[in-house]
C-alpha cells in the first residue's frame, strides 16, 4: 500500500471518528493541529485505526508517536 | 437500532459513535428521562459515550455525572456537593480486579486473609449503606473479573492465597448482600469476561495508557449488559416471544418433510440441538415470558409438529399460536392485540433472514440475527431482552395467566349479556392501601403500565415504600380473583395532599383487567379514603404519551370534570367529593374475604 493509499483510507477513519467531513490530516499534523483531539478520542482513534488497517499498536509504539506521520510509518511497516 | 443488537460490531460502534447518537436522537420516540452517575475506579469516559447508544436505543435517554478519576468511593462518602446537586436515579459503579487494596500474601495464615477480605468487603458495605441512605436510588454495582494472571497456577482457584480464590469469595459476598437488599443489582462482569475471553477484556494496554480496567473493543459488551439491567429496572424489558416452527424450533418443514420425519429429540445430532433450545425456551415460561408462535403452515400441521412424542414444547405451552399463511408482520400484530400487548413487547425469532428484515422494518419489533441452530441460545441469551431484576411471584403463573385470559374470553362470548358475564366470573377484590408484600409488584406495574397510565410516572420501590409511609399521600392497590383464578395486583392509585384537595399522581391499570368494573371500585376506594381525609377536591390529570390515548376521558367517566386543557393535550380534571357518593362497581365483592 503506498502512503497516498493509506491516507485515503485514514482521512475516512479521522472523519468517522471526529463525525465532521471537512478533515484532511498529513504527516506533519499533530493532535493540536485537529479541534477536538484529546486524550480520550486518541484511544477510540487508536482502536479505529486498528481496526481500518488490520494491525495493533503495541505500547512502545503508542508511547512514542508525535505526529499523524509516525502514525503512517507505523501502518507501512505493520501492513507490508 | 440493528446495529446496536446483539452481536454487534464493537469496533464500528466506537468508531461510529458520534452519527449512531445523532441518528439515536433524530428517532422520532418518545424518551423517558434518567440521571445516571457513572462511579468508576477506572477511566468511564468512553463507557458512558456506549452506553448512552444502547440506552436511547431502549427509549432511555441518560444524563450522566461522572466522578473523578477513580473516586467512586470518595465521591459518595464524602458527600460531593456536584454529586449531592446531580439527585441521581441510579448510581452505577464500576470498579474491577484494579481496584483492590490488597491481595493475599503468601505468608499470610487463614485468619488473616480472613481479616482482608472483611476489610475489602466493608469498604464496598459502607459505600453502598452510604448511598441507601443518601440517595435512595438502584445502585448497580460490578462485581470482580478474575485475574489475567495466576501466580499458583490451577491452585491459585483452591489455596486462599490465590487471587482466583480471593476473588470467588469476595464475588460470593457481594451477591450475598444483592440477595438482601432491594434496588441493589449486580453486573455480573465475572461472567462477562468469561464469555468474552478474558486474556483480551483485560489486554493490560488499556489499563497502562489509558487507565481503563478493560479493553475497547470489549467496552461495549459491557455497556450493552449494564444499560439491559437500566432498562429492566426501568420496565421496558420484552415480554413474549413470537417463535417461526420449521428450522426454527424443530429441523425440517412439517407440512413437507412429515412430522415423522423433524429433526427433533435425542436420535440426531441435529434433534439434540434443536431439543436444547426447545428446553431453553420452556424455561423462559418460569420468568413470565410469554411464548407464542407464528408461522407459515397450516395450522393442522403445525400442530402436529408441536405434538412431535419427542418434542419438549407442547401446543400447551404456547398462548396464541398463529399458523397461516397472512404475512407475519400481519399476525404478530394480531397476537399482540389479542394478548394486550404492544408489537414492540416481543421478540421475533425466525430463522429465514427475509421475515426477519419485514417484522423489524414493518412493525419495528426486534428480531436477532438468531445465525445457525447452535447459535440461537446464544445470541437470544446475550441480547439481554429479558433481563431479570425484580422477579415478583407474577412473574411465575405469568403464562398461566393469559391462559386464564383465554378461557374467559370463551366464557365472554358464550353470554348476550355482558353484566351476565361479569356475574358469572364471581369476582372478588382487594382494594386497600400499599402493603409489604405488594411493594415490589406496585413498582413493577408503575414502570410497565404505559397504555392505562394516565401521568405516566415511574416509580422504583424505594419510592413506593416512602409514599406508603408518608400521611402526604393517599395510596391504593387493587388485586382481582374470579372463579378462574388470581389475576393479582393489577391497579395502582396515587394522589398527594394538597389542603383540602388531592392531586392525583398515578393512575394505573393492568390492561388484562379492562372491561372488568375494577375502575370503578378503585374509584370507589379512593372517594372513601379521601372523604376521610377531609379531601373536598380530586383533581385528576392525564398526559397524553404515543400509547395512553384509551385514558383519554378516563375521568369523565369517573364523573370528572374537565377544567383545563393545553396546546399539547394536558388535561386537568376535577371532582367534586360529595357527601352522598353512590359506589360505581356493580360486580366485584370488595374486600370481603
Amino acid at each position: 500500500m503506498s502512503r497516498e493509499e493509506i491516507y485515503v483510507r485514514l482521512n475516512e477513519v479521522f472523519r468517522d471518528v471526529f463525525d465532521r467531513d471537512d478533515i484532511t490530516v498529513s504527516d506533519e499534523t499533530t493532535a493540536a493541529d485537529v479541534e477536538g483531539w484529546d486524550s480520550l478520542i486518541h484511544i477510540t482513534l487508536m482502536d479505529a485505526v486498528e481496526e481500518e488497517f488490520d494491525i495493533r499498536f503495541d505500547m512502545k509504539t503508542v508511547v512514542k508517536m508525535k505526529n499523524v506521520g509516525e502514525m503512517v510509518d507505523y501502518i507501512i511497516k505493520g501492513t507490508a | 437500532m440493528q446495529e446496536l443488537q446483539y452481536p454487534f460490531d464493537s469496533r464500528y460502534l466506537i468508531k461510529k459513535k458520534k452519527s449512531i447518537k445523532r441518528q439515536l436522537l433524530e428517532q422520532d420516540v418518545h424518551f423517558i428521562d434518567k440521571k445516571i452517575a457513572v462511579l468508576g475506579g477506572s477511566t468511564t469516559h468512553d463507557i458512558c459515550a456506549i452506553m448512552e447508544l444502547f440506552l436511547l436505543d431502549q427509549g432511555i435517554r441518560p444524563e450522566f455525572y461522572e466522578c473523578e478519576y477513580a473516586q467512586y468511593w470518595e465521591d459518595v462518602m464524602f458527600d460531593n456537593p456536584e454529586l449531592v446537586d446531580f439527585k441521581p436515579d441510579i448510581i452505577y459503579i464500576h470498579t474491577s480486579n484494579r481496584n483492590i487494596r490488597q491481595y493475599p500474601l503468601l505468608s499470610m495464615s487463614e485468619a488473616e486473609v480472613d481479616g482482608l477480605l472483611d476489610a475489602d468487603f466493608d469498604h464496598f458495605f459502607k459505600l453502598w449503606g452510604k448511598i441507601e441512605s443518601a440517595y435512595n436510588c438502584p445502585i448497580i454495582q460490578n462485581n470482580f473479573e478474575y485475574p489475567f494472571y495466576r501466580l499458583l497456577g490451577n491452585a491459585d482457584a483452591t489455596d486462599i492465597h490465590g487471587r482466583v480464590s480471593y476473588i470467588n469469595r469476595l464475588n460470593e459476598r457481594f451477591a450475598g448482600y444483592a440477595r438482601e437488599h432491594k434496588d441493589f443489582f449486580i453486573q455480573d462482569i465475572n461472567y462477562l469476561s468469561a464469555a468474552y475471553g478474558l486474556d483480551k477484556w483485560s489486554d493490560p494496554l488499556y489499563w497502562h495508557m489509558y487507565k481503563y480496567a478493560l479493553s475497547m473493543e470489549a467496552i461495549p459488551t459491557l455497556a450493552h449488559n449494564v444499560s439491559n439491567i437500566i432498562k429492566s429496572i426501568y420496565g421496558k424489558n420484552k415480554k413474549a416471544l413470537a417463535l417461526d416452527l420449521d428450522n426454527t424450533l424443530w429441523g425440517g418443514i412439517v407440512g413437507d418433510d412429515g412430522v415423522e420425519n423433524l429433526e427433533i429429540g435425542p436420535e440426531t445430532s441435529m434433534g439434540q440441538v434443536y431439543s436444547e433450545f426447545q428446553n431453553y425456551l420452556k424455561q423462559q415460561k418460569d420468568i413470565g415470558v410469554i411464548l407464542n408462535v407464528c408461522s407459515k403452515n397450516e395450522e393442522e400441521n403445525a400442530i402436529a409438529g408441536l405434538n412431535h412424542p419427542d418434542g419438549v414444547l407442547k401446543p400447551d405451552d404456547f398462548i396464541v399460536i398463529k399458523a397461516n399463511w397472512d404475512p407475519k408482520s400481519k399476525n404478530l400484530a394480531d397476537m399482540a392485540k389479542e394478548l394486550n400487548l404492544l408489537p414492540e413487547s416481543f421478540v421475533f425469532v425466525d430463522d429465514n433472514p427475509a421475515e426477519r428484515e419485514i417484522v423489524r422494518t414493518q412493525l419495528n419489533v426486534v428480531s436477532p440475527e438468531i445465525g445457525s441452530v447452535e447459535d440461537y441460545i446464544r445470541v437470544i441469551d446475550h441480547s439481554g431482552f429479558f433481563e431479570v431484576t425484580n422477579l415478583s411471584a407474577d412473574d411465575a403463573k405469568r403464562n398461566e395467566m393469559y391462559k386464564e385470559n383465554a378461557q374467559r374470553a370463551k366464557l365472554e362470548a358464550s353470554f348476550d349479556n355482558y353484566g351476565d358475564y361479569l356475574i358469572s366470573l364471581e369476582m372478588k377484590g382487594t382494594i386497600k392501601g400499599f402493603e409489604p408484600i405488594y411493594m415490589d409488584r406496585i413498582a413493577q406495574l408503575s414502570n410497565k403500565s404505559n397504555q392505562f397510565n394516565l401521568t405516566t410516572r415511574r416509580y422504583t420501590r424505594a419510592e413506593i415504600e416512602g409514599i406508603a409511609g408518608s400521611d402526604e399521600y393517599i395510596d391504593i392497590y387493587g388485586k382481582l380473583e374470579d372463579k378462574f383464578g388470581d389475576n393479582g395486583v393489577v391497579s395502582v392509585v396515587i394522589g398527594h395532599k394538597n389542603g383540602d384537595v388531592l392531586d392525583m399522581d398515578l393512575w394505573i391499570m393492568s390492561c388484562r383487567v379492562l372491561k372488568r368494573d375494577m375502575e370503578f371500585a378503585m374509584m370507589d376506594e379512593l372517594v372513601s379514603k379521601a372523604r376521610t381525609a377531609g379531601i373536598k377536591t380530586i383533581r385528576g390529570y392525564y398526559y397524553p404519551t404515543a400509547k395512553n390515548k384509551m385514558v383519554k376521558d378516563f375521568y369523565a367517566l369517573m364523573g370528572f370534570d374537565l377544567v383545563n386543557e393545553d396546546e399539547e393535550g394536558n388535561r386537568t380534571w376535577e371532582f367534586k367529593v360529595p357527601g352522598d357518593y353512590e359506589n360505581k362497581n356493580r360486580y366485584i365483592s370488595v374486600n370481603q374475604m
